[in-house]
C-alpha cells in the first residue's frame, strides 16, 4: 500500500477515508484533523486554558500530545483511583509524559483525599466500581476546572467511544443522555466548566497508530475492572461492522450528531441546577451525588477507627508496656 | 515467524503466511481492533511479513 501523498511505503491505512499514509503524512493528516474538529465546533482558542483528563491510557496522552504541538495552552489533570499497580503505573506514566516534554499536570489522589481508592468507595457505598469511578471523575474533573480558572475540559472519547455509548444510550432508550451527547457541552450553571472532546472524528485504531509512531509511553494494561465491560462488547460489535462496511461507526455517530440529535434537543426539558449546599458544586439535588458518596464513605471509615481501635485498647493495655503505639 | 500479541499477553510462532493481512487471518484477529508492529514500522493489511520477522500485535480497543 502507498501512501496518498507522496507514494512511499504506508503505514496507517484509513479506510473510511479511502485512504493510507506513510509515519510523517499520517502524524500530519492526524494533527490538522484534531484542529480541524477544534476550530469547527469553537472548542477553544488558543488563548483559552484548556484542562485535559489523562489518564495515562493512549488516548488522553496523545490528545495531551497534539494540542501540546498545535500550542493550545493544555494543562493535564491526572486522577490517582487507587487501583493497585494500574492506577501507580498510570500516574507515572502520565508524570514522565509532562516531564519530556515540561508539560503542567495536575493530581489528584483519590485514596489520600477520601480515604479509600474508588474500589472503596464503591464497596462501602453498595455501587459497582465504575459508577463511583465516573461520578468522581466528572465531578473532580469539573470541580478542578471551575477551582482554578479553566476554560474548558477536554477529555479523549475517539470516535469508538462515542460510537459504543451511541448505540448503548439508543438500546436503552436514554433520551437524555443522548441529547447531551455532543464534542461540545456548553456549561449551564456558573459551577459547570464547558467540556470538548476533539478526538470525537478519530478512530480509536488511529490515536494508537499516532501514539506508536510518536513513540508515546503510555499504559497498555487495562483497568482490572474494565473485564467484561458492556462498553467492550458494544465496541467488538462494531468492528465487526466496520470491518466488512468500513465507515459504519463514522456513519453512526456523524449521522445522529448531523441529523437525529438536533430533533431530539428540541424533546428534552433543561435541568434546573443548583449548588450543593455543602461544597457548591452544581446538582439537582440539595447535597450532591459525589458529597453523599464520600460523606457516608467518611463516616464509616470513623467508625471502623473506633471500632479497630476499642478493640484494640484490652490488648495494649494486657500487653502491659511492651512498646509504644505501632 | 515470532508473534507478540500484548493483550493476550502470549507469544505464537505463525510459519508460512506472507501478508499482514493472512496473518491476522490465521490468528482469528479482527485487523480493526489491533496494530501490527515490526521494529518501529507499523504495516498494513498487504505489507509482506517473512518467517524471520518479529511481529507485535497491539490492542486499540480500550474499554471502561
Ligand atoms: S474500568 Fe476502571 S477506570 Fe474505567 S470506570 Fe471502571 S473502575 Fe474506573
Ligand atoms: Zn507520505
Ligand atoms: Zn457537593
Amino acid at each position: 500500500m502507498r501512501c496518498t501523498k507522496c507514494k512511499g511505503t504506508a503505514q496507517v491505512e484509513v479506510r473510511r477515508h479511502h485512504t493510507a499514509f506513510c509515519g510523517p503524512h499520517f502524524l500530519e493528516w492526524f494533527e490538522a484533523q484534531v484542529d480541524r474538529a477544534v476550530r469547527r465546533e469553537r472548542m477553544f482558542t488558543p488563548q483559552d486554558r484548556v484542562l485535559v483528563a489523562v489518564s495515562g491510557g493512549k488516548d488522553s496522552l496523545v490528545l495531551w500530545d497534539v494540542l501540546l504541538r498545535l500550542g493550545y495552552q493544555a494543562t493535564g489533570l491526572h486522577l490517582n483511583l487507587g487501583i493497585g499497580g494500574y492506577s501507580q503505573e498510570s500516574q507515572e506514566k502520565c508524570e514522565a509524559f509532562a516531564r519530556d516534554r515540561g508539560a503542567e499536570l495536575l493530581v489528584v489522589d483519590i485514596p489520600a483525599e477520601y480515604g479509600v481508592g474508588v474500589e472503596g468507595l464503591a464497596q462501602l457505598t453498595g455501587r459497582v466500581a465504575c459508577s463511583a469511578c465516573g461520578l468522581s471523575k466528572r465531578y473532580l474533573f469539573n470541580r478542578v476546572a471551575v477551582d482554578r480558572g479553566f476554560d474548558v475540559v477536554a477529555t479523549a472519547h475517539n470516535l469508538d467511544d462515542e460510537a459504543a455509548v451511541l448505540l448503548g444510550n439508543l438500546i436503552a432508550g436514554n433520551v437524555d443522555a443522548l441529547v447531551r451527547q455532543t464534542p461540545v457541552l456548553e456549561s449551564t450553571h456558573p459551577g459547570l466548566a464547558r467540556k470538548v472532546k476533539p478526538l470525537y472524528r478519530i478512530a480509536e485504531r488511529e490515536t494508537a497508530a499516532y501514539a506508536v509512531l510518536r513513540g508515546i509511553d503510555y499504559v497498555l494494561d487495562e483497568c482490572p475492572n474494565s473485564a467484561g465491560a458492556r462498553s467492550l462488547l458494544l465496541k467488538e460489535a462494531l468492528n465487526l461492522l466496520e470491518r466488512d462496511a468500513p465507515g459504519t461507526k463514522q456513519s453512526l455517530y456523524w449521522n445522529f450528531l448531523e441529523k437525529v440529535r438536533p430533533l431530539l434537543r428540541t424533546a428534552s426539558e433543561p435541568v434546573a441546577l443548583r449548588s450543593c449546599v455543602h461544597c457548591g458544586q452544581p446538582t439537582t439535588a440539595e447535597v450532591c451525588a459525589f458529597c453523599r458518596m464520600t460523606e457516608r464513605v467518611a463516616r464509616k471509615l470513623q467508625s471502623r477507627v473506633a471500632v479497630s481501635a476499642a478493640r484494640r485498647e484490652p490488648v495494649a493495655a494486657s500487653s502491659g508496656g511492651g512498646g509504644g503505639p505501632a | 515467524m515470532k508473534v507478540r500479541i500484548r493483550h493476550q499477553r502470549r507469544e505464537v510462532q505463525v510459519e508460512g503466511v506472507r501478508t499482514v493481512g493472512e496473518l491476522l487471518d490465521r490468528l482469528q484477529l479482527n485487523p480493526e481492533t489491533v496494530l501490527v508492529v515490526r521494529g518501529t514500522e507499523l504495516l498494513t493489511r498487504d505489507a509482506r511479513v517473512a518467517d524471520e520477522d518479529e511481529i507485535e500485535i497491539r490492542p486499540v480497543v480500550s474499554g471502561g
